[in-house]
């Protein structure tokens, strides 16, 4: 181990940790806000990837009959569950939220593909139709259960991640996918070459930590989820709404997974059971951040990419062992270092 | 009157059923759907040119049944039954994965009825009881004709990567076991998984031992991984890999970095560039014309090529148990045994096959060339 391969290693590793921070920060807002422990994560930006091949194939991606199916699917639960309550006035509402909106997403995607769109404009259509995806599933699974404890919550999400790996194969069928490069420039930083892709994937994994933090600090949308984070029930009676909160908070974490799908896209090929490793990896980073604090979840997200690449140097076969061998001196550390308190109890 | 009529039909058709019956039945399965429909398409593909090669035995049609496994070992257990105790067919033929071809096996030994695999099948047979031969060249075969080449291009040093599973274990071990026989040495083994987005680090610690070459141990697009890697960092020797790596996806991903690498594979990949005097050159144009009169596309895989394979070697067989009992005969579908573990320096598009009981596979070193990535495009190296 040289310096020169030290460098190299710690470059790599950063990339890849970059990818891990993005989803882990998703994961972090999703659960702070929710309770969930969105395992289903890293499919979320398998299919990014997956959509964006199929836009740059100029075929229609399997994204799309996966969205239709879930609005419909959706909007008939929030129907029946209004029709239940006797509140009929909301059904129009509704189904205008979970029906009509993610039918014009797709009809979007429809028409501007008929137009050869230009790179960035292909993501632009990836990402609008991906974003979609968590809220419906949102709707359709977690909001039945909005209360219960975390541990079912868990367990349900695991269940939805195998459903989804399943409609995955339905929809994007077996073959592996690999969308161009964003861009083909490369540099040298003090001797060690690194390509414009690592470039991009850090750029990007700073910029949206970034417009996070901005986001939660300096608007009310964002000081509501916070708020809904802290303390449900307060939160309640304050006037905010939890269920939305919810809805906006897997918006915004399935951006986050949407952009390092894109990300990932060109630097590996991406398979519709590729999203698993991504999302557990990325887990990993989280729990180093306590699943409470983002820059925590960004630096355990660093450091699981750059323990990983110098496990793949130092021993190939058995890098996948080593990250998540890291899991259990981190979890005792946490579980020994903070104060335990009993979930707290919702009205 | 009307009442006649229909009875009349009905043992007509009795009749024709009954002719029917003399015609031979091809029970043949393959993944049409799931993860392994991206070969399993490419095995029907083979099988209906096949069909479009050759109808009939000796004036004796051929029925053929096709079912899809789903790429699900469970799936191809029940189609396997299905055809032998619903559609009594006098052979089986499948299928596009390696543990559905194992479930097939089993159930056609159990029943007794002869199958061709056109999955590798790993182990060795009961001569007293067997009932399966597999087409492809066995793993250990590729590793050693692509190992022989390195010998042959002086390559000393051997750097090795690849998967993190049994595919990997295979190539590596394929390739250990030249190195006993002295001449290449393989100085490392780096491994990585699938879904594995980056192999930077098994790549520096490949470029560390200073390898003359290195060998690929992965398939299919992701093959091309350690390949990008390389290119990277620049380095300038050679490289090699097995057929897992032939497919279109892997010369668009691998793109520059991926140009120069050498495999060995079966000759119908290079078909049009053999030689005249080669065994497969005049079939494997054969084969391409039937194939696309049959599915109106090109072939561009190896593995329709087993399909069509398969069938030659039951076809020549076919030829002889007729011989001996009818179709449609526990006698028959004995005599079709016999005679394809009898197979003798049969030309197919791939190999020579030679069978014998108490082996699965039938081929030797002439099954493969090395054919070498130029410019997007695979020719031929003798």
């Amino acid at each position: 181990m040289t310096a020169d391969i030290a460098a190299i290693l710690a470059i790599d590793g950063i990339a890849t940790g970059a990818v891990y921070a993005l989803v882990a920060i998703g994961t972090v807002l999703i659960f702070t806000v929710t309770r969930v422990i969105f395992i289903p994560f890293g499919d979320i930006a398998a299919f990014t990837a997956l959509t964006l091949a199929a836009l740059d194939a100029k075929q229609l991606p399997g994204t799309v009959g996966l969205v239709v199916v879930l609005a419909c699917l959706a909007c008939a639960m929030e129907a029946v569950s209004l029709a239940r309550t006797g509140e009929l006035r909301a059904v129009p509402k509704a189904v205008l939220g979970y029906l009509v909106l993610p039918l014009i997403v797709v009809a979007i995607v429809w028409l501007t593909m008929r137009f050869n769109p230009p790179m960035p404009v292909r993501i632009l259509l990836a990402l609008l139709l991906i974003m979609p995806i968590s809220p419906l599933l949102d709707r359709i699974v977690f909001r039945p259960i909005a209360d219960a404890s975390v541990l079912l919550l868990l367990t349900v999400s695991v269940a939805l991640h195998f459903a989804l790996v399943g409609l995955g194969l339905l929809f994007f069928g077996p073959e592996g996918v690999r969308t161009e490069p964003l861009t083909s420039m490369a540099m040298e930083i003090a001797g060690v070459h690194v390509s414009g892709q690592t470039v991009l994937i850090l750029a990007a994994a700073l910029v949206f930590s970034g417009l996070l933090f901005l986001f939660f600090d300096f608007t009310l949308i964002g000081k509501a989820l916070r708020a809904t984070a802290l303390n449900r029930t307060g939160a309640r009676l304050m006037g905010i709404r939890p269920a939305r909160a919810g809805t906006i908070a897997y918006l915004l974490g399935s951006l986050m997974a949407g952009v390092s799908g894109i990300l990932i896209a060109p630097v590996n090929t991406i398979f519709y059971d590729s999203g698993f490793l991504l999302g557990l990896k990325a887990f990993v980073g989280a729990i180093v951040g306590g699943m409470a604090s983002y820059p925590g979840a960004a630096l355990g997200a660093f450091g699981v990419g750059i323990i990983e690449s110098f496990a793949s140097f130092q021993s190939s076969t058995l890098k996948d062992v080593i990250v998540f061998s890291l899991l259990i001196p981190v979890l005792l550390w946490r579980s020994l270092a903070s104060q335990h308190s009993e979930e707290e109890v919702e009205e | 009157m009307r009442k006649m009529l229909s009875l009349t039909a009905l043992i007509g058709g009795l009749v024709a059923a009954s002719t029917a019956q003399a015609d031979i039945t091809i029970g043949f399965v393959t993944s049409l759907s799931g993860p392994g429909s991206s070969i399993g398409i490419p095995y029907g593909r083979g099988i209906q040119a096949a069909m479009e090669y050759k109808k009939e035995v000796n004036g004796e049609k051929i029925k053929l049944i096709q079912l899809d496994d789903g790429s699900d070992p469970s799936a191809a257990t029940r189609n396997a039954r299905k055809l032998i105790e619903e559609e009594k067919v006098d052979l089986l033929i499948g299928t596009a994965t390696a543990p559905s071809t194992i479930a097939m096996l089993a159930v056609a030994t159990e029943l007794k009825v002869p199958m061709i695999a056109v999955s590798p099948v790993i182990g060795q047979p009961n001569p007293a009881d067997q009932w399966g031969i597999s087409v492809p060249q066995p793993a250990s075969l590729l590793v050693k004709v692509v190992a022989d080449r390195m010998k042959r291009d002086a390559m000393k040093n051997i750097g090795y990567i690849g998967f993190s599973d049994a595919w990997g274990d295979l190539v590596y071990n394929g390739a250990k076991a030249v190195e006993a026989e002295d001449g290449i040495k393989v100085l490392t083994n780096e491994r990585y998984a699938r879904v594995d987005t980056s192999v930077t680090g098994q790549i520096l610690k490949v470029l560390a031992v200073r390898p003359d070459a290195v060998l690929i141990g992965g398939s299919g697009t992701q093959g091309a991984l350690p390949l990008l890697a390389l290119g990277e960092r620049g380095f300038k020797g050679k490289t090699y890999g097995t057929v897992a790596l032939v497919n279109p996806d892997f010369v668009r991903v691998g793109g520059k970095a991926a140009d120069g690498i050498q495999v060995s594979a079966g000759p119908v990949i290079v078909a049009e560039q053999l030689p005249d005097n080669h065994f497969a050159k005049k079939l494997a144009l054969e084969f391409r014309a039937a194939f696309l009169k049959a599915n109106n596309v090109p072939t561009t895989d190896g593995f329709s090529a087993y399909s069509f394979d398969g069938w030659m070697i039951f076809t020549s067989a076919a030829a002889r148990a007729l011989k001996i009992a009818k179709p449609g005969t526990i006698e028959f579908r004995k005599a079709l045994r016999d005679e394809i573990l009898n197979t003798k320096e049969l030309s197919g598009v791939h190999a020579v096959y030679n069978f014998k009981a108490g082996a699965y596979h039938g081929v030797d070193e002439r099954a493969l060339v090395i054919v070498r990535l130029n410019n997007g495009a695979w020719t031929y190296e003798p």
